[in-house]
């Protein structure tokens, strides 16, 4: 009974139901990206209400984003980029069989994502410090419309909160892949998992990208 | 595998570019330039979101059908943001029979 399947072994590379391992790795990617398609149209209800609302209530929202401290933001952004950088670079060094340069830029870039989460807490400590929570202690200086303001506030925990999970989720991803990257599991023939959460970590980033400039720029220049 | 791997160079370079974008728009937004201001402000968005997708999540060299795919979801956003604001910003601009 030495039928085809049997001549040639399954691997991780090459599954049973595909034709070659390109075909498998295409098969992956593309899964990722529709998986990616669903969180941009998730993503992008939120951004539809946020441009909505902001519309509807221009001055207070101009006001209340202007509260925002834009240079921590900015720093925020950039320590992003650079873990989007790390990720490549581990996504690369996985391709060319490097396995302890792809250990160290995980690691690398698990550091960064952490500390981005490290400076949201502050951002949001800080928040609860100002009152600049939603609820029933709620308070913006400058402005009469406490319930426009606090719908600003309503959809800025929203949006970096659902990024936030999202980081969490990422650096929940990390790990796992530094645990098998650690066995040696993966070869230039089988990284597509490192491939996959890179285009994972590199979602997550292009949100932040985009939530940088709606939430703490656009307004900025109106002044306080 | 044949997939194609990017030289540290062309990585650094991209990595490089979105750093001064963030510079920039983060500067320019203190700088009154009316409603132009978001029209900046997106503009570099996308820019970074094209570097992103095209250097660091390989879409330039991804299959036809996955390029397809890509396309097709920012279609659908487009589609999402479209309708919703023709409407919201058009309200009121004609008036309601009944009303």
């Amino acid at each position: 009974m030495a039928n085809h399947a049997e001549a040639q072994a399954e691997t991780l590379a090459l599954r049973e139901q595909f034709d070659t391992a390109e075909q498998q790795k295409d098969a992956s990617t593309l899964g990722m990206w529709v998986f990616l398609i669903t969180e941009i149209m998730f993503f992008g209800g939120l951004f539809l209400a946020y441009t909505v609302y902001r519309d509807i209530y221009f001055p207070v929202f101009a006001l209340a984003s202007s509260s925002l401290n834009a240079v921590i933001g900015a720093v925020n952004t950039a320590v992003l980029l650079c873990s989007s950088f790390t990720m490549v670079l581990a996504v690369r060094a996985s391709q060319v069989g490097q396995r302890n340069a792809l250990i160290i830029f995980l690691i690398l870039t698990l550091i960064l994502g952490v500390a981005f989460l490290g400076v949201k807490a502050y951002e949001w400590n800080e928040k609860f410090q100002e009152h600049h929570v939603p609820g029933p202690t709620f308070h913006l200086e400058g402005t009469g419309q406490q319930g426009e303001a606090q719908l600003f506030f309503s959809l800025y925990f929203a949006m970096t909160g659902l990024h936030a999970l999202h980081m969490v989720i990422g650096c929940g991803i990390l790990t796992w892949l530094l645990i098998q990257s650690w066995k040696g599991k993966f070869t230039p023939e089988y990284m597509t998992p490192v491939d996959i959460a890179g285009l994972y970590w590199h979602f997550v980033d292009i949100i932040w990208i985009f939530l940088f400039p709606l939430l703490y720029l656009i307004d900025r220049h109106l002044g306080k | 595998m044949s997939e194609h791997v990017d030289s540290v160079r062309t990585y650094a370079a991209v990595w490089l570019i979105l750093l001064a974008l963030t510079a920039i728009t983060t500067a320019v937004a203190f700088v009154d330039l009316g409603a132009f201001s978001v029209v900046v402000a997106l503009a570099i968005a996308v820019v970074k979101m094209l570097l992103v997708a095209l250097f660091f999540m390989h879409v330039r060299h991804s299959t036809q059908l996955t390029k397809l795919v890509v396309v097709g979801g920012l279609l659908w956003l487009s589609i999402l943001l479209t309708f919703t604001l023709a409407d919201v910003w058009t309200r009121g601009l004609i008036g309601t029979p009944g009303r």
